[in-house]
């Protein structure tokens, strides 16, 4: 696994998120406390709300759209809804927040 | 040999001593009991509740022939005493003689008729008894009634026959009801949910005459020359202690038979108990006291010692959804303080009565849980210097530090009285509980505590709560979500009795059950925290709904859609070519008028929101705000500028409005139109707040809505100029800020508080009008501010991606 320097804690509001753009779409990094930071998939699969605009509670956070709450550890939809968002590995080190490389460069179609 | 004791009356005191006496000594009488009704002792105050329809007569019976079989009384029910002749000792009933060596008299009570013209027709009853109930029972919403009396029994029964439809008319001769148990500010929002219920109800009503036809009641006539037509006319005005047996037997009696602290009367064989008695220059009406008798006579008659004392009385009222509580003295004089707490949004008034530091009077509408605690607190005489500031919130707040809604039951003492019916304190049920009473009914059944009036049910519940914890299920209230057992109402009142002024303090100190919260409940407390400490909290975006974190509406597929505000509706040229090169420069796909006066540009990039504010800014366009929970629009005519019916000059006001009210947040959105004059081309009527202009002034009317429901606004106040019309625009927004639930539209605030309330507080009391306007400047020195500068400013890097790889690739 190798890891790649996406930017300093401070830059993601503390229970907010920022985006990261990549070819396979994008990425929303979650900061869900002080030093605690999660990545999934910024789309949601409901109907594609955009899950980094959402209100991000203990280490969940709730789509905009029509409040899907998704676990940012399993990345499950929580209660009653079905559904399911992937979860990348991150990593925070000396403030800085590692993303690992694999969800940010495309993949062969193999 | 056995003693004869024969009872005159079975009613709810005599059902008592009975008791006490079969229970303590099975053997020492041979009772004979008498009632003029033609059945045994029931739960007479439960009549009520029979009425409406809540109970039933079967459900309030207390005795039943079992009962009396079982004990060996001998009833002789539907027969009345006609004569005690003390000589002889023999107390003669219709049906025939017995001989007595011991006599308990327990008569009661009649109702007090006003004799005027026409008291004697038929259709006009008194409340006292199930024929009464019976008789009223047999109304419906073909019928109107006329209830004379504004105290307990007649608004009991108004509220009762309301329930089943009929029309009711309360007519009471006071300025505000149930003056004697109310001050003026309870009274008056007991008045208000009564006619919520549909009760019309006549202050300062003087009844001159009940008009009748063939022999039946027809109408009652006012001295001002009102009639009021009725089928049934209930009198409801008081009630005379029933001595007359006793006064032809020669019994010393007053306005009541008199008796000692053992309950003899001036013959030591004759006891009397009950609302027939006077002891030491009083005379009673409420059970509580009376049971407390009737365990003295039992006890005298056992010839055990036991001296009846009177007490400090509280009262409450058996109409659902009226909540009131009263005890001690609470008229105003000096050296009297009072403190004084009001929840507008939940209609809750308590006043406490201070007198060198020692509670002396309590009133409360509302929220009545803390009740017994006050009761307490005035019986005991307690010094109250110490929690002085937090008094009036209650138990729960002295000195513990949880604000458990149980705490304030866990924190009462074992002699606090529980049950004023039945004087069960909460020892006795704790007591009952832990010998195995493990709910309401065993409770009952075991302390007799909530078997009478039944208001301390809830009470009693939190008891067997705090006392079984988890194995017992308590029904509960909607709290906010799942974060918390505490409703919305409860964290406002918390939030500013406790100063929690953070959401960090909230989440602590009220127990949150979650790490910070959730969408449902973070966006809420900000808002609370937000408007109660407008200088010390600091809003936290990342506690709002992405629309008004980024200060513009997301829409499905991820745009947003960006609104200027434009004031009062009025634009320039200028601002007009800044809007189309701006739609132009950003590829925005859509342009559209709103119903609220403005230009929408709709599908604009996330990224693109703080360059194309900056253009906008630049050409002195604010943010609309047209995506928050706050104020949206002023919409306006054209008024005297232009049209030729305008009175004043609309569009001129509105623009101030929108001024003076921009950027504030309120628990839900908030419209606002002016029309120049009532032909009303601004929709005023269908707005949150509308001012309607007339020659004479301005009209501002509140609690309209065009969304899911449509409702038309209803009048608050005129007034002559415009700088009034600002002031109250800017009070009862303030008001709505402060006691709103959040999410709660304004007219469902006002339908929670009242029209009455708001014009109370609005438009009459100046002094609390400039004091919501001061509150209101206040908060809008912080949030009177374009949002969008401030972003462009600070925070546009947020707006874009923290990394962006697919520019990497492309290099
Ligand atoms: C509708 C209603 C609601 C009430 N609500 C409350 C409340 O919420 N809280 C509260 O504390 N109090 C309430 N009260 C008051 C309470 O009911 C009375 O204080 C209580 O019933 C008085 O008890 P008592 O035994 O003195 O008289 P009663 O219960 O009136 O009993 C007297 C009995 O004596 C009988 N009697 C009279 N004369 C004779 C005779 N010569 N021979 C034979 N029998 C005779 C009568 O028929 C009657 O049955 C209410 C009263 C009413 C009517
Ligand atoms: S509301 Fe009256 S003043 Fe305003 S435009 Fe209409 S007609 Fe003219
Ligand atoms: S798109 Fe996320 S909940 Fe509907």
């Amino acid at each position: 696994m190798s890891w790649i320097d996406i930017g300093h804690i401070d830059e993601v509001p503390l229970r907010g998120a920022r985006l990261v753009k990549t070819h396979i779409g994008c990425i929303a990094v979650f900061r869900t406390a002080e030093a605690e930071v999660f990545a999934a998939t910024n789309s949601c699969p409901h109907k594609g709300g955009p899950l980094s605009e959402g209100i991000v509670h203990g280490q969940s956070v709730t789509c905009p759209l029509h409040n899907w709450v998704f676990d940012l550890n399993t990345g499950e939809a929580q209660g009653a809804d079905a559904g399911r968002i992937t979860i990348y590995p991150v990593r925070l080190e000396e403030d800085r927040i590692l993303l690992d490389d694999s969800a940010v460069t495309r993949r062969s179609a193999a | 040999m056995k003693q004869r004791l024969v009872v005159i009356g079975a009613g709810m005191a005599s059902g008592r001593v009975l008791e006490h006496l079969t229970d303590a000594a099975p053997d020492a009488f041979d009772i004979t009991l008498f009632n003029a009704e033609p059945r045994g002792n029931y739960n007479r105050i439960m009549l009520s509740p029979v009425l409406s329809g809540e109970k039933t007569y079967e459900e309030i019976v207390t005795h039943d022939d079992a009962w009396y079989a079982a004990r060996g009384i001998a009833c002789r029910f539907g027969e009345k005493v006609e004569k005690i002749d003390r000589e002889m000792k023999v107390v003669e009933g219709a049906n025939g003689h017995i001989p007595y060596d011991k006599l308990v008299i327990a008569t009661g009570s009649n109702p007090f008729m006003i004799p005027l013209p026409g008291h004697n027709l038929d259709g006009v009853i008194a409340y006292r008894d199930l024929e009464d109930t019976q008789q009223m029972m047999g109304m419906g919403p073909n019928n109107k009634v006329v209830v004379i009396g504004g105290g307990l029994l007649g608004l009991e029964a108004a509220a009762g026959m309301a329930a089943h439809g009929v029309d009711v008319t309360v007519v009471h001769i006071m300025g505000h009801l149930m003056e004697r148990q109310l001050d003026e500010a309870a009274g008056y929002l007991l008045k208000k949910s009564l006619e919520d219920k549909g009760i019309k109800i006549c202050l300062q009503a003087n009844s001159k005459e009940i008009l009748g036809e063939d022999g039946k009641v027809r109408a009652l006539l006012l001295d001002d020359g009102t009639e009021l037509p009725c089928d049934l006319l209930v009198m409801a005005v008081g009630i005379r202690p029933n001595t007359a047996l006793a006064q032809e037997a020669g019994l010393a009696t007053g306005r009541g038979i008199h008796v000692d602290d053992q309950m003899v009367t001036s013959d030591p064989d004759v006891f009397a108990v009950g609302e027939c008695v006077e002891h030491d220059g009083e005379v009673f009406g409420l059970v509580a006291p009376l049971y407390d008798q009737a365990k003295v006579a039992a006890q005298a008659l056992l010839e055990e010692d036991a001296a009846f004392m009177q007490k400090t009385l509280s009262t409450k009222l058996k109409v659902t959804g009226c909540d009131l509580f009263s005890a001690g003295d609470f008229a105003e004089g000096p050296g009297r303080e009072d403190i004084v707490f009001r929840d507008p949004s939940r209609g809750v008034y308590k006043r406490l009565v201070i007198e060198e530091d020692r509670l002396v009077g309590a009133v409360m509408y509302g929220d009545t849980a803390d009740g017994s605690w006050f009761f307490g607190l005035i019986k005991d005489g307690t010094s109250i210097e110490e929690m002085r500031e937090t008094l009036i919130f209650g138990p729960a707040y002295q000195g513990g530090d949880t604000a458990d809604p149980l705490s304030a039951v866990a924190a009462l003492p074992p002699e606090a009285e529980i049950c004023g019916c039945n004087g069960v304190c909460k020892g006795e049920i704790v007591e009952a509980i832990n010998a195995g009473a493990d709910d309401l009914d065993a409770v009952r059944a075991g302390t007799k505590a909530s078997a009478s009036c039944g208001t301390c049910t809830g009470l009693v519940e939190q008891v067997l709560q705090v006392t079984l914890g988890d194995d017992f299920q308590m029904p509960t209230a909607q709290p906010i979500c799942g974060c918390t057992d505490l409703t919305h109402e409860d964290v406002r009142r918390l939030i500013k009795g406790q100063e929690l002024k953070s959401q960090a303090a909230v989440w602590q100190d009220l127990g949150w059950t979650t790490p910070n919260g959730c969408h449902v409940c973070r966006p809420a407390i900000n808002y609370y925290l937000l408007t109660d400490w407008p200088l010390e909290y600091q809003d936290d975006p990342q506690s709002r709904f992405v629309n008004e974190r980024k200060h513009a509406n997301i829409q499905k597929d991820g745009t947003f859609s960006v609104v200027p505000r434009m004031w009062g509706g009025i634009t320039t040229p200028d601002e007009l070519r800044a809007i189309a090169n701006a739609a132009d420069k950003y590829d925005v796909p859509t342009v559209k008028v709103t119903g609220g006066q403005r230009i929408d540009l709709l599908g604009v990039k996330g990224e693109d929101l703080p360059a194309i504010w900056s253009d906008l800014n630049k050409a002195g366009l604010v943010s609309g705000h047209a995506y928050s929970k706050g104020l949206r629009t002023v919409k306006t005519c054209v008024g005297t500028d232009h049209c030729r019916f305008g009175t004043q000059d609309s569009t001129g006001l509105g623009i101030k409005l929108e001024k003076i009210l921009w950027g504030s947040w309120t628990p839900h959105k908030l419209k606002l139109a002016v029309s120049g004059c009532p032909r009303n081309c601004a929709e005023a009527t269908c707005k949150d707040i509308g001012v309607v202009c007339v020659d004479s002034g301005y009209q501002i009317s509140i609690g309209g809505a065009a969304g899911m429901d449509v409702k038309e606004t209803e009048l608050l106040c005129q007034v002559p100029t415009e700088d009034e019309a600002i002031e109250i625009v800017m009070a009862v927004t303030q008001a709505y800020r402060e006691g709103g639930k959040y999410l709660d539209r304004l007219y469902k605030w006002l339908g929670k508080v009242g029209m009455g309330w708001v014009q109370a507080q609005v438009v009459e009391d100046l002094e609390n009008r400039a004091a919501l306007v001061a509150r209101f400047e206040l908060s809008q020195s912080i949030y009177r501010k374009d949002p969008w500068a401030e972003h462009v400013k600070e925070k546009a890097r947020t707006y874009a991606p923290i990394a962006d790889f697919t520019l990497e690739a492309a290099e």
